[in-house]
């Protein structure tokens, strides 16, 4: 038998067949040999072996995939990347098709993308992964397709998950060109030093122009238009060719067989009955059910109970080998035990762990509330549902005077909160209060006593009631973003105005075409956070994409501003700005409260103070009238039901000295403008 | 002529002990101390639904109909008047008021059928204020010598506006020289017993015009002026225009304006303000309406028309809030089949009944005084109630409250921010109330539908 799979395997190197040798030995001592080994027999004996996608992947559908015959070099990870909307999902479903690894019909629309938010938005938000068989030139290859989610706010689990490829189809539009996430999603996987195919799609679009697209290809990447292929993947045209380039031209995983066992950990989720479901990229030895593993990250150790290919739905094998990509059950029970990045060994055989891994770092933070204290529990198990799938959220319960106990958390970005937000409102139904986005500032301590109070220098301050004085701070630090902006040269002008307006240095700007024009500029993360894509969006006609990648922190002139009813401090309200924008947001929160707090019988002053000094102030003039004019016999009914939701919500004011102010004024001042 | 004359008999015959014919409506109550005497009389208010046109601000529940169904309309009121009247129990009504709708529009014999109605159940006395609102058409006018026949004694006359511009804005039938020729031929046949409303806060009216307006209505009216600030009502054409930006209402600054304004000009014409929007010289106030803000029973009858009553005659001891069916052909309908077409019940408990006297009597000028309050509530005073609140505490010093061995009232500042007040002392009310009397069985209403086969 042994010599069977010598056989089979002898054009690999003799080094590798030593080692499936040793493998077999392996699989005796644990009963599983004969069983692999017909399996493979029959599957040799095939006469279809070779010749068919089709056929195979139908077969293999029926049983257990023996993975150890696909030496590494029969192995391509890949991703694909593409700006929103270009038709990466589409190109994906073509090639889960072309393989057979779903059936061909009208229904395979974004297969891989199964949340209800991913398809209503046409963005993929959790990586899923599918392992594609397919036949070239006589030689079946083992093709994982690992899908990344498509905007820079997921960059870190963008890079892991290009971490685990040896190339990528990078996906443009051959009517809009490059777009800012092609140039975001080119630079992470040019720096990874992946393959990169140029996928030229939808050129069956009446305005298609590949030509020019092409070029743009070859002005901002520095690829030759010949490297681009012209698909389109809603009919399927040449696709078969965008197959046959990644076996060509993307490079097999190195990965040897005989090292330590070693995988990436390149996503994860939670499964109610298994627990943690791990995807990894295997990257040396091999890895079987039983085994004891560990995670590098915080060194727990777990049995494997299941391993598997996904096609893209699980499929249990017995192993997984060096080079290959799968998932992985073992009893873990959260996700932030198998958290994206970390690295995975053999108990016995203790690894380094591979580089690159940063536990998640949230970049935008705000509060979420239950719109009535009474679905606080509701809105707490919904969060922690959802939670245990991302473990990129960083939750932190909160409570506010105003909106009562709710949650602060931390997001990659400003997709990424939404996302959440709408999935905690769709799958969770749970409607909720979500507060104005804000940034994590930093601050450099120059007292002493606080520095040894903190335990280090440098603070990090989420929540404005913990800004430290300037007398004990030698410098505050703002998050920074290198944005990319591209968009038709009618607009620079006006975009470059908006930017300026955002405290915004400009880096670079090129035209990467005739019309188009890339631009970009160093934003402080505060200024992008609230409404800049959507100001960028209506400015430009919906023409000019932005994306942003994260670029530290620098040194800012920031203060702390309360906002004041009648001298009175509203805790809730207090904010952190950057000087130059302080009279601006004053006055603007100030107009909001203005209009959110109802007249009330004496005058109400509205302002925003830095330390002692007034910058902003609005008046809320006393009510002059105030009462019914007509209330005889027929009216009493319905006055009373008036006052009487009047007498509910003046229980539920919030008293700011003797001003009430109902939570919707808080609301208001604090949520997010609805678009 | 024959008809006045049998109904002055029936009156007579059933003239009661406790209504004797020399007492004018709502007069006696105040001297009574036992509330179990709220029960034995009420007002009366009957609702004729029917108009000739939709004015562009009303938002009431009015019809304007298609055929002549007065026959009809008048049997179902004279039935419903008489079905509740029985429910009620009650020997005496104080007071009777027709509102709509337009019930100048009806024919006297309605009025006086009614009429004949309620004194085959109870006593009216002939004094007992009677009244009727009026549209100032010529129509309207040319009736109201044969409404004073039919038992009317009282009309209220819907002036609006002395500004044919406006008049028409407003979407009225009148003009200017209509209304004020009604209003003399009213006084002619009611002296002393006329009262005229008017708006304010009109759309593109200046405090100098109101003022000016304000000194020709002097000229004219009688012993009576209700002014109204024009409230805009959700559904209604005004609104809508005001919404769109076609039509302008006059700034909050500036009615508050008109209305002190028209308070001290109507004051220094010797018209006492006894209410929000109502007063009244030589004592001429609607006895009718007072009934309302001091919490007693009232009978409503009419499409849509609301009442406050214990049903005695089913065995119910306590008040309800009942309404009336609202469209007309489906009220007809259930009077004709069950002899009234009462839609929705809500027992009232003790503290909703207490929340109703509060906010009704603080409306008006004298305010409630400490015997009014004990009719209602034995256990607790008004300063045991009110007494310990900050926010009371803070409206005596800063003189908008007055709380003293009168009663709990407002003071003439804080009459016109009554409605900034109200909620903070219904949630005093209610506090003290929960907290002192804990085992009240009637606290909480319940909602009786009353089927509708």
């Amino acid at each position: 038998m042994s010599f069977c799979l010598v056989k089979r395997w002898c054009e690999a190197p003799l080094l590798r067949r030593v080692l499936q040798l040793k493998m077999c030995v392996r699989k005796i001592q644990n009963n599983n040999m004969t069983f692999t080994l017909l399996r493979h027999r029959w599957m040799k004996r095939l006469p279809v072996f070779s010749s068919s996608v089709k056929a195979i992947s139908t077969q293999t559908d029926k049983g257990t995939i023996d993975l150890s015959k696909f030496p590494v070099d029969r192995i391509r990870n890949f991703c694909i990347i593409a700006h929103i909307d270009h038709g990466k999902s589409t190109l994906a479903d073509r090639l889960l098709e072309m393989t057979g690894a779903i059936a061909k019909t009208e229904k395979n629309k974004q297969v891989l993308d199964k949340l209800q938010v991913e398809r209503e938005r046409g963005i993929t938000v959790k990586a899923q992964t599918a392992s594609l068989f397919y036949s070239h030139q006589g030689q079946q290859h083992l093709l994982n397709l690992i899908d990344t989610p498509g905007h820079v706010d997921f960059s870190y689990e963008v890079s892991r998950s290009i971490s685990a490829c040896q190339g990528v189809l990078l996906i443009v539009d051959a009517n809009q060109g490059v777009q800012a996430q092609t140039v975001a999603n080119f630079y992470l996987a040019f720096e990874a030093q992946l393959a990169i195919i140029p996928v030229i799609n939808k050129i069956d679009l009446k305005n298609a122009d590949p030509e020019r697209v092409e070029s743009q290809i070859e002005k901002v990447f520095d690829i030759p238009g010949e490297e681009c292929i012209r698909i389109s993947a809603k009919l399927g045209t040449n696709v078969e060719k965008v197959l046959q380039a990644i076996v060509d031209r993307i490079p097999p995983p190195v990965a040897s067989i005989d090292d330590p066992f070693k995988a990436l950990v390149f996503d994860s989720n939670f499964d109610h009955y298994r627990g943690v479901v791990a995807n990894i990229a295997v990257f040396g030895g091999r890895v079987r059910k039983g085994d004891r593993i560990v995670s590098a990250h915080l060194g727990k150790t777990y049995e494997v109970n299941e391993l598997g290919l996904l096609r893209p739905d699980e499929h249990p094998t017995q192993k997984l080998f060096a080079g290959q990509v799968g998932y992985l059950i073992a009893g873990m029970k959260d996700v932030k035990e198998a958290q994206i990045g970390d690295t995975l060994y053999l108990q016995e055989q203790p690894v380094e762990a591979l580089p690159g891994f940063k536990p998640a770092k949230a970049m935008v933070f705000a509060g979420m509330y239950p719109m009535d204290q009474s679905e606080y529990p509701g809105l707490r198990s919904a969060v922690e549902r959802l939670t245990l799938n991302d473990s990129s959220v960083t939750v932190q319960r909160d409570s506010s005077l105003a909106l009562g106990a709710g949650f602060r958390l931390g997001f990659l970005g400003l997709l990424h909160m939404e996302v959440f937000n709408q999935r905690l409102e769709q799958e969770y139904n749970a409607s909720v209060i979500v507060t104005a986005p804000t940034v994590p500032y930093k601050a450099i301590l120059s007292s002493a006593k606080l520095i040894k109070e903190h335990g280090s220098e440098e603070i990090t301050i989420v929540n404005p009631a913990q800004f430290p004085d300037r007398s004990v701070v030698s410098e505050y630090l703002e998050p920074m973003v290198l944005g990319t902006i591209l968009t038709p040269d009618s607009f620079t002008g006006k975009i470059m105005t908006l930017c300026l307006n955002r405290r915004a240095v400009q880096k670079n700007m090129v035209y990467i075409d005739s019309q188009r024009v890339m631009m970009k500029y160093l934003f402080p993360l505060n200024e992008i956070v609230v409404d800049f894509y959507d100001v960028l969006k209506s400015l430009s006609s919906g023409y000019a994409s932005f994306d942003y990648e994260n670029a530290g922190y620098q040194a800012a002139d920031l203060i702390k501003m309360d906002f004041l009813l009648n001298g009175r401090p509203v805790e809730e309200l207090t904010t952190i700005v950057h000087r130059d924008r302080a009279y601006s947001t004053g006055k603007a929160m100030c107009e909001r409260l203005k209009d959110s707090i109802p007249r009330q019988m004496f005058e109400i002053a509205v302002q925003a103070a830095i330390g002692s000094k007034i910058i902003a102030r609005e008046t809320i003039k006393a009510y002059r009238k105030n009462v019914l004019a007509k209330c005889y016999g027929g009216d009493i009914t319905r006055k009373m039901k008036l006052l009487k939701k009047q007498a509910e919500g003046k229980k539920k004011m919030r008293l700011i000295g003797s001003v009430e102010v109902p939570k919707d004024a808080f609301i208001n001042v604090l949520k997010r403008k609805d678009k | 002529m024959i008809k006045h004359t049998l109904r002055a008999v029936g009156r007579a015959l059933s003239v009661g002990l406790r209504c004797s014919s020399d007492i004018s409506g709502g007069e006696l109550i105040d001297e009574w101390t036992n509330s179990s005497h709220l029960t034995q009389q009420a007002s009366l208010y009957v609702h004729w639904p029917y108009c000739l046109r939709r004015c562009s601000y009303c938002n009431f529940n009015k019809y304007i109909s298609r055929e002549n169904n007065d026959h009809m309309m008048t049997e179902c009121l004279q039935r419903e008047t008489e079905t509740l009247l029985q429910l009620s129990q009650v020997s005496c009504i104080t007071s009777v008021f027709f509102g709509g709708g337009t019930p100048s529009l009806a024919h006297p014999s309605t009025i006086a059928a009614v009429l004949e109605s309620v004194s085959r159940q109870a006593n009216l006395s002939d004094k007992a204020e009677v009244t009727l609102e009026v549209n100032p058409t010529p129509a309207g006018k040319s009736k109201l010598e044969d409404f004073s026949r039919a038992g009317v004694n009282r009309f209220s006359i819907g002036v609006q506006s002395l500004q044919d511009e406006d008049l028409n804005i407003l979407g009225r039938d009148h003009s200017s020289h209509q209304a004020l020729k009604t209003i003399e031929e009213a006084r002619n046949v009611c002296p002393g017993r006329v009262s005229v409303d008017v708006m304010f806060g009109r759309p593109k009216q200046s405090v100098e015009s109101w003022e000016k307006e304000l000194s020709e209505l002097l000229r004219v009216c009688d012993d009576h002026v209700s002014l109204y600030q024009l409230t805009l009502e959700r559904g209604t054409q005004l609104f809508r225009q005001v919404q769109g930006g076609e039509v302008t209402v006059p700034a909050e600054d500036v009615t508050a304006e008109m209305y002190q304004c028209a308070r001290r000009t109507l004051h220094q014409h010797g018209f006492l303000q006894y209410e929000v929007s109502n007063f009244a010289r030589h004592n001429a106030v609607s006895h009718h309406n007072m009934s309302y803000w001091k919490g007693r029973q009232y009978i409503g009858v009419g499409p849509g028309a609301h009442g406050r009553f214990a049903p005695l005659g089913e065995g119910g001891v306590l008040r309800e809030a009942r309404t009336q069916t609202l469209e007309p052909d489906v009220w007809i309908r259930e009077v004709r089949q069950r002899g009234h077409g009462t839609r929705r019940r809500i027992q009232l408990g003790h503290l909703e009944l207490l929340e109703e006297v509060l906010v009704m009597g603080m409306r008006m000028t004298e305010g409630i005084d400490h015997k009014h309050w004990e009719l209602f509530s034995p256990q607790l005073s008004l300063s045991e109630v009110f007494g310990t609140s900050t926010d009371v505490q803070e409206w005596l010093q800063s003189g908008r409250l007055v709380l003293d061995d009168r009663g709990l009232r407002c003071s003439w500042d804080g009459l016109a921010l009554l409605d900034s007040m109200l909620p903070a002392l219904l949630v005093e009310l209610e506090r003290q109330i929960r907290q002192r009397l804990p085992r009240d069985p009637h606290s909480d209403g319940q909602t009786k539908k009353t089927s509708n086969p």
